[in-house]
C-alpha cells in the first residue's frame, strides 16, 4: 500500500463516517422524521457502539490479515466514535434538559443507566485530547497506550448501556450482538496478552 | 396540497382532502423558519406530498363534536399521529405499525363480552358502531415514554356497554385482550410480550364517562396502525392502558395480569395513571414532549396530574407511589 493509496482510503472513510451525520441532518431538514429528537438519540448512540467496535478491530483485523497499513485509520475511526458519543451527549443534555446542567447531573445520578453511558463519555474525553501526534510525544509511547486501553473499558460500559435501555422490553437481540462482538474483541487480547507471557507456547503473535 | 391530474385535466380535490387551515398554517412557518437552504427546497416538496398523502383515506366515520369532553389543546397531525405509534404487534419501532398494519383485516370484526356479566354478548362492527351515538372528543395522550398528542377521537363511553351487558355483582375489573394473529400481526412472532396484549380497569374506572369504547379518529374509522377496528382511549393513563383491536371483553372478579406489568412489574403497574410525581425507574414522568410542538428549540412541557383530567375522586384516599 503506498502512502498515497492510504491517503485515499483515509479520504473515503472519513467521508463514509460522516454519512449517518449528514443522514440525520437530511431527515431532520426535510420533515421526514415525525420525532426527530428522539431519533437522533438513538441514532447518535447507534453509531457510537458502531465506531467504538469498528475502532476495537482493527487490531485484530491488521493482524489476521496483516494489513499494517489499517493502523492509519485507527485514530480517526477512534475519534469518530468521539464525535458520534458527543452528539450523542448533546442530545441528553439539549433535548432532555434544555442545557440545565444541574438538572441533567440529578437525573445522571438518579439513574443506573444514564450514570454507566455518562462514565463512558468522560472517560473518551482523555483519549481524544490525546489523539494527536503532539500528545503522544508528550506522555510518552508507554503512558499513552497505556491511557488508551481506556477503550477496554468504555466499549463494555457502552454496551451495558445499551442493554439496560433496552432490557425493560425485553428486546435484547441487538445489545446481545454487540456483546458478542464485543467480547470476542477483548478476548483476543487477552489472548495475545497471555500468549506473549508465555514464549514456548507462541505460534504466530509476534509484535 | 397536491393538484391530482386525471387523463382529462385537472381534478377538484374532495373537500376531505383540503389541507385543514392549521396544517396550512404550520407549513408556512416550518417555509420561514427553513430560511430555505439547498437541501431544504428539494425536501420541501417531498414534504407537501406527503402532507397531501396524509390526509386520510379511511371511510368517513361522522360524529357529534362532545365540547365538555374535548381539551382546547392543538390537535396532533393526522400523519403525525398515524406514523408515530406503539403497537407492538406491528414491530417495535414507532414507524412499524405504519409500514406492517397494512396486513390486519378489520372487517369482518367480532368482539366477545363475557366473564361476570348477565347478557354476554358477541357484537359486530355494525352493532359497535349502532350500539349508542357517536361523539367526537378531542383527548390529550400522554404516553409512558414522554411524549404527547392531541388527537380527535370518535366513540362512545364505554359505559354503554357496561349498561347493556349488566355485570353481577361478582364483576370488580374488566379485562380487555387485543387480536394476537400471526398472519396479520408479524410482531406477535416475537417475544418482547406475552400475547394476547392484555390490558386491564377497576369496573368504576372503566364506568367513567371519559373510558372511551372508540371506532374512529380525524373524522374517519380507525387506522389499522392505530388499533382498528375498535379500542380503547382512557385519556388520564399512559397510552398503553388502552388496548387496541380489541376482540374480547371479560368481567372477572381479580385484578387482571396485564401485558406489561407481568413483562416488568417494576415498570408498569396496574393503574399507570399519568402522574408526573411517580417517575418511570429510567426516566422522570415530570415532563412530556408534545408531538409536532415541542421541538429543538423548546423545552419540554410540564406533565399534569392524571394528564389534567379531573378523575381524582377514582383513587381518593389510595397511594399513587405504591398503586402506580
Amino acid at each position: 500500500m503506498t502512502p498515497k493509496q492510504v491517503t485515499a482510503i483515509k479520504a473515503a472513510v472519513f467521508a463514509l463516517a460522516l454519512v449517518p451525520f449528514v443522514r440525520l441532518i437530511y431527515l431532520t431538514l426535510t420533515g421526514a422524521l415525525v420525532e426527530p429528537l428522539q431519533f437522533i438519540t438513538r441514532s447518535t448512540g447507534d453509531w457510537t457502539l458502531y465506531f467504538l467496535c469498528i475502532t476495537l478491530a482493527v487490531t485484530p483485523l491488521r493482524r489476521f490479515l496483516k494489513w499494517n497499513w489499517l493502523l492509519k485509520l485507527r485514530r480517526m475511526v477512534g475519534l469518530f466514535a468521539f464525535f458520534y458519543a458527543l452528539l450523542h451527549f448533546t442530545t441528553f443534555l439539549w433535548f432532555d434538559h434544555f442545557f440545565d446542567v444541574a438538572d441533567m447531573l440529578r437525573d445522571v445520578a438518579k439513574r443506573p443507566f444514564i450514570l454507566v453511558g455518562f462514565i463512558a463519555f468522560v472517560l473518551l474525553v482523555p483519549l481524544a485530547v490525546t489523539s494527536t501526534n503532539a500528545m503522544v510525544r508528550r506522555l510518552g509511547g508507554k503512558r499513552w497506550q497505556w491511557l488508551h486501553r481506556l477503550i477496554y473499558a468504555i466499549a463494555p460500559l457502552g454496551v451495558l448501556h445499551f442493554w439496560w435501555m433496552k432490557a425493560a422490553k425485553h428486546d435484547l437481540n441487538q445489545p446481545m450482538l454487540f456483546v458478542g462482538i464485543v467480547t470476542v474483541l477483548l478476548a483476543l487480547r487477552v489472548w495475545w496478552a497471555w500468549q506473549k507471557q508465555t514464549p514456548a507456547r507462541a505460534g504466530v503473535a509476534q509484535r | 396540497m397536491l393538484i391530482k391530474r386525471s387523463p382529462n385535466g385537472i381534478e377538484l380535490p374532495f373537500p376531505s382532502e383540503i389541507t385543514p387551515r392549521a396544517v396550512f398554517e404550520n407549513r408556512r412557518a416550518f417555509i420561514r423558519q427553513m430560511a430555505v437552504g439547498s437541501i431544504a427546497g428539494g425536501a420541501l416538496l417531498e414534504m407537501l406530498s406527503r402532507e397531501a398523502f396524509a390526509q386520510g383515506t379511511g371511510p368517513k366515520l361522522p360524529a357529534q363534536r362532545n365540547a365538555a369532553y374535548s381539551a382546547q389543546d392543538k390537535l396532533t397531525a393526522l400523519h403525525d399521529a398515524t406514523h408515530y405509534n406503539n403497537f407492538y404487534e406491528f414491530g417495535t419501532d414507532k414507524s412499524d405499525p405504519a409500514e406492517n398494519a397494512g396486513t390486519l383485516r378489520p372487517r369482518p370484526w367480532t368482539v366477545s363480552i363475557e366473564g361476570e356479566v348477565k347478557k354476554p354478548m358477541t357484537l359486530d362492527l355494525d352493532a359497535l358502531l349502532k350500539l349508542a351515538p357517536l361523539e367526537e372528543r378531542v383527548y390529550r395522550l400522554r404516553c409512558v415514554e414522554g411524549w404527547s398528542m392531541v388527537i380527535p377521537w370518535i366513540g362512545y363511553s364505554f359505559a354503554e356497554i357496561i349498561k347493556r351487558v349488566e355485570p353481577t355483582g361478582n364483576a370488580k375489573y374488566v379485562e380487555f385482550i387485543s387480536l394476537a394473529d400471526r398472519k396479520q400481526m408479524p410482531g406477535v412472532n416475537s417475544r418482547v410480550l406475552d400475547w394476547p396484549y392484555t390490558e386491564g380497569l377497576r369496573l368504576d374506572e372503566a364506568n367513567h364517562p371519559l373510558a372511551l369504547l372508540t371506532l374512529g379518529m380525524y373524522g374517519e374509522t380507525l387506522p389499522n396502525q392505530n388499533g382498528a377496528p375498535v379500542r380503547m382511549v382512557l385519556p388520564w393513563k399512559y397510552g398503553f392502558k388502552s388496548a387496541k383491536s380489541i376482540v374480547k371483553i371479560r368481567f372477572v372478579r381479580d385484578m387482571p395480569r396485564t401485558s406489561w406489568n407481568r413483562s416488568a412489574p417494576s415498570e408498569y403497574g396496574f393503574y399507570s395513571n399519568v402522574n408526573p410525581n411517580v417517575d418511570h425507574p429510567r426516566w422522570s414522568q415530570a415532563s412530556e414532549r408534545r408531538i409536532g410542538e415541542d421541538s429543538f428549540l423548546s423545552r419540554k412541557r410540564k406533565t399534569l396530574m392524571f394528564n389534567g383530567y379531573d378523575v381524582g375522586s377514582l383513587y381518593a384516599g389510595m397511594d399513587l407511589k405504591k398503586n402506580f
